[in-house]
């Protein structure tokens, strides 16, 4: 019998390395990420419902549990406060958890856990206990789901000092991001755009650490009249939309704000005085959504500089819809379309 | 032998000393009695003498809480044998995980006792440094705690373990009566037991949690809810210190030997209030008060103590003595903490990394603190434009 200690360090029959450039779907790039970082540092552990063996519902976690076994691969119970607790503790003796919960409406289970306990034992032990514990959350529409498989709930932990929320657009970003989340000595809700896990792109293997993805936004396309502003799964549609508006000869700009907590007001602001307008695209609600948050401090640093009230593209305030009618609340293209159109018409 | 809960359903209960204050050798016990017996009376008057500075703490803070000097406290009062027998059976390496109410154990485990007020005081969330003394800070989300406690107990095993696991690392957490309806606590016993992790649930079954009866908690008696969850599940009566200790290092023996978590409940009574807002008069009797002021876990062990010699005027005068100072140090420690971090200490360890929102908020606050607040963000911008828009 294998001891507990060999077994938390096996790692065997595990490949050299990946490294180079590749093109890797989103998701695939995020498991690049995890292995990574598992490699690198061996207090890095994973945990969740149906990741090992399965390698998670949407196959994230596929063949790391083979690499690293099933102390650091954990198919834990189902029950997610249960999850986040245990992480806790296991952060507090020294591990780096990392845990999966399957798709957005579940984290719910856990959500006491992560807003009066994981963040906020940094600030209550006043610095003494820090939290480096990842939370992986499948989220946002538009994959034909039943109820609580397409919600978006990011600001309801951006509101939750202690908290870090952030959701990657690319794979080239998710695959940094998840590896300085895993870092971070804070916690970290790493909202993954579940529509784009499919969607693939180049992915530098080699990109070091220490990177500020987890703070900066970034300009992913140059424009003069109108600025969007997304993030995740939205950034594609900001991108789609920068397009059509281009033909129709408006030049927009649009910010991929990678975090909503902390959120890049600089980036923003510096783009808003140059194009005088802004839409902000999420696909969670608009009532009391990041949008409104941006929207308030745009308004507040570069009043003189709008030629129209900043806008807002997103869900309704209604529960996430049916599958059949999901891609009515979702901010489209033409949704988009209409509110610069509403932004020019001031 | 066995007790009972009120009902007519004799549940058994671990009793190694009778509430005169007599030892019990019951059928069945030996192992517990054995236990118990390493405890010389060197030992059982060091357990007596914190047993009763665990109720002068109380008295003490209570005191300072109705002259203001506290907002709040939660006296343990009834409760100092499950706290200090449980305590004994620890070792330093052994992680803590308490509930609010824990002052016996904090008191053992060498917590600055006014450290320990600074929570009541309304001065820091916390109070000490866990990592100096394996014990964690209060958590007041009933039962959270416990899901902490097994995820840290799933890293020891994780690390590279002690060749001799005797001397390894065992966890243990604090629970009450109205925990155990909580959804983190079942979860807790879910995940130690599959994963056979090094925790003790200890359950101090106080009877009350705040206004509610134990019959608001369960239909069954409570240490049967271990068992339900695979784990070896024991009722002891709490207000004897002999039978808490024996299960409890029991408990900790089966964690160090990898055998997995225990629960233990131990059978006592909140003879005080919930906390200094509350009042009981408003739901318990006192006949039942005085019932369990019979039962007294101070007096109990103080007769066996005389009857065996190990308890004089003396060493009482010198407990006396050692009370007086931890009260005196109370008194002055709690309002010397007023000197402490500025307001805008808010702003500290909220991460442990730079996050823009609360530096930003921080500055402002700073120069609003200096009377100098800085110009609105867009009149900056106006500025600097010439007015332009």
């Amino acid at each position: 019998m294998t001891t507990m200690a060999e077994r938390t360090h096996t790692t065997g029959g595990a490949a050299e390395p990946a490294s180079g450039t590749q093109t890797l779907s989103l998701g695939k790039a995020i498991n690049e990420g995890l292995r990574a970082a598992m490699r690198r540092d061996d207090k890095v552990m994973l945990m969740g419902e149906d990741i090992g063996p399965l390698g998670g519902v949407f196959r994230v976690t596929d063949g790391l549990q083979a690499e690293f076994g099933e102390q650091r691969v954990v198919d834990t119970p189902l029950a997610e406060s249960g999850i986040v607790g245990t992480a806790i503790g296991l952060a507090m003796r020294g591990y780096r958890p990392v845990c999966e919960i399957q798709f957005d409406g579940f984290v719910f289970p856990a959500f006491n856990q992560i807003t009066t306990q994981l963040s906020k034992i940094h600030n209550r032990t006043r610095g003494a206990v820090q939290m480096p514990v990842v939370i992986r959350i499948p989220y946002g529409g538009g994959i034909g789901g039943v109820e609580h498989h397409g919600e978006s709930p990011e600001a309801l932990f951006a509101h939750t000092a202690g908290l870090r929320v952030v959701s990657p657009s690319t794979p080239q970003d998710a695959y940094t991001m998840i590896q300085e989340a895993i870092a971070s000595p804070d916690p970290v809700l790493f909202f993954e755009p579940k529509s784009r896990y499919w969607g693939k792109g180049a992915v530098d293997l080699d990109t070091p650490l220490g990177t500020d993805t987890l703070n900066a936004a970034q300009v992913v396309r140059q424009g003069t009249d109108v600025t969007l502003v997304a993030y995740g799964p939205s950034v594609v549609t900001a991108l789609k939309t920068a397009d059509a508006l281009a033909e129709e000869g408006r030049s927009a700009e649009v910010i991929d704000l990678r975090a909503i907590s902390p959120i890049d007001t600089a980036a923003v602001v510096a783009s808003v005085r140059k194009t005088g307008r802004c839409v902000v695209i999420h696909e969670a609600p608009v009532f009391f959504g990041a949008g409104a948050e941006i929207a308030a401090r745009v308004t507040e640093e570069c009043f003189y500089a709008l030629e129209a009230p900043v806008l807002r593209v997103g869900g309704f305030h209604t529960p996430y819809p049916v599958a059949k009618h999901e891609h009515e609340y979702l901010p489209s293209v033409d949704r988009v379309l209409d509110a610069v159109d509403r932004a020019f018409a001031h | 032998m066995t007790t009972t809960n009120g009902s007519n359903e004799a549940i058994p209960t671990l009793q190694l000393l009778d509430p005169q204050g007599n030892r019990v050798t019951t059928r069945g016990t030996k192992g517990y009695r054995d236990r118990a017996a390493t405890l010389t009376t060197e030992d059982l008057r060091g357990m007596y003498r914190d047993m009763v500075l665990t109720r002068r703490f109380d008295d003490e803070a209570t005191s300072l809480q109705r002259q203001g000097e506290l907002a709040l406290f939660a006296p343990a009062r009834g409760q100092e044998a499950a706290q200090v027998g449980s305590a004994y059976a620890l070792r330093p390496q052994d992680y803590v995980f308490p509930s609010y109410r824990e002052h016996g154990v904090l008191h053992v485990r060498g917590l600055d006792p006014v450290d320990r007020l600074r929570f009541f005081r309304g001065s820091d969330h916390g109070g000490w440094n866990p990592t100096e003394h394996n014990t964690a800070v209060y958590t007041i989300v009933i039962g959270a705690h416990t899901l902490h406690a097994a995820g840290y107990a799933m890293g020891v095993q994780r690390d590279d373990t002690p060749l001799d696991k005797r001397d390894g690392t065992a966890v243990i957490t604090y629970f009450g009566d109205g925990a155990t309806s909580q959804g983190d606590v079942n979860e807790a016993m879910v995940y130690a037991a599959v994963n056979n992790a090094p925790v003790v649930f200890f359950l101090q079954n106080n009877q009350w949690a705040i206004s509610e009866p134990t019959t608001r908690q369960t239909k069954g008696p409570l240490y049967k809810r271990g068992e339900a969850f695979g784990m070896p599940s024991l009722r002891v009566d709490g207000n004897d210190v002999l039978a808490v200790y024996a299960a409890t290092q029991e408990a900790l023996e089966r964690a160090r030997l990898g055998e997995g978590p225990s629960f233990i409940e131990a059978f006592t009574y909140r003879m005080g209030a919930h906390t200094t807002s509350d009042d009981p008069t408003r739901y318990r009797t006192s006949e039942q008060e005085e019932q369990w002021r019979r039962r007294d876990p101070i007096d109990r062990l103080g007769a066996l103590l005389r009857a065996e010699g190990g308890l004089d005027d003396d060493f009482e005068a010198e407990i006396k003595a050692a009370g007086d100072e931890l009260g005196a140090k109370l008194r002055t420690g709690v309002r010397a903490l007023d000197g402490g971090p500025a307001v805008s200490s808010t702003f500290d360890d909220v991460y442990a990394t730079p996050h823009g929102v609360v530096a930003a908020e921080r500055a402002w606050y700073e120069a609003y603190d200096a009377g100098d607040p800085p110009a609105p963000q867009y009149a900056i911008a106006d500025s600097a434009q010439g007015g332009a828009r």
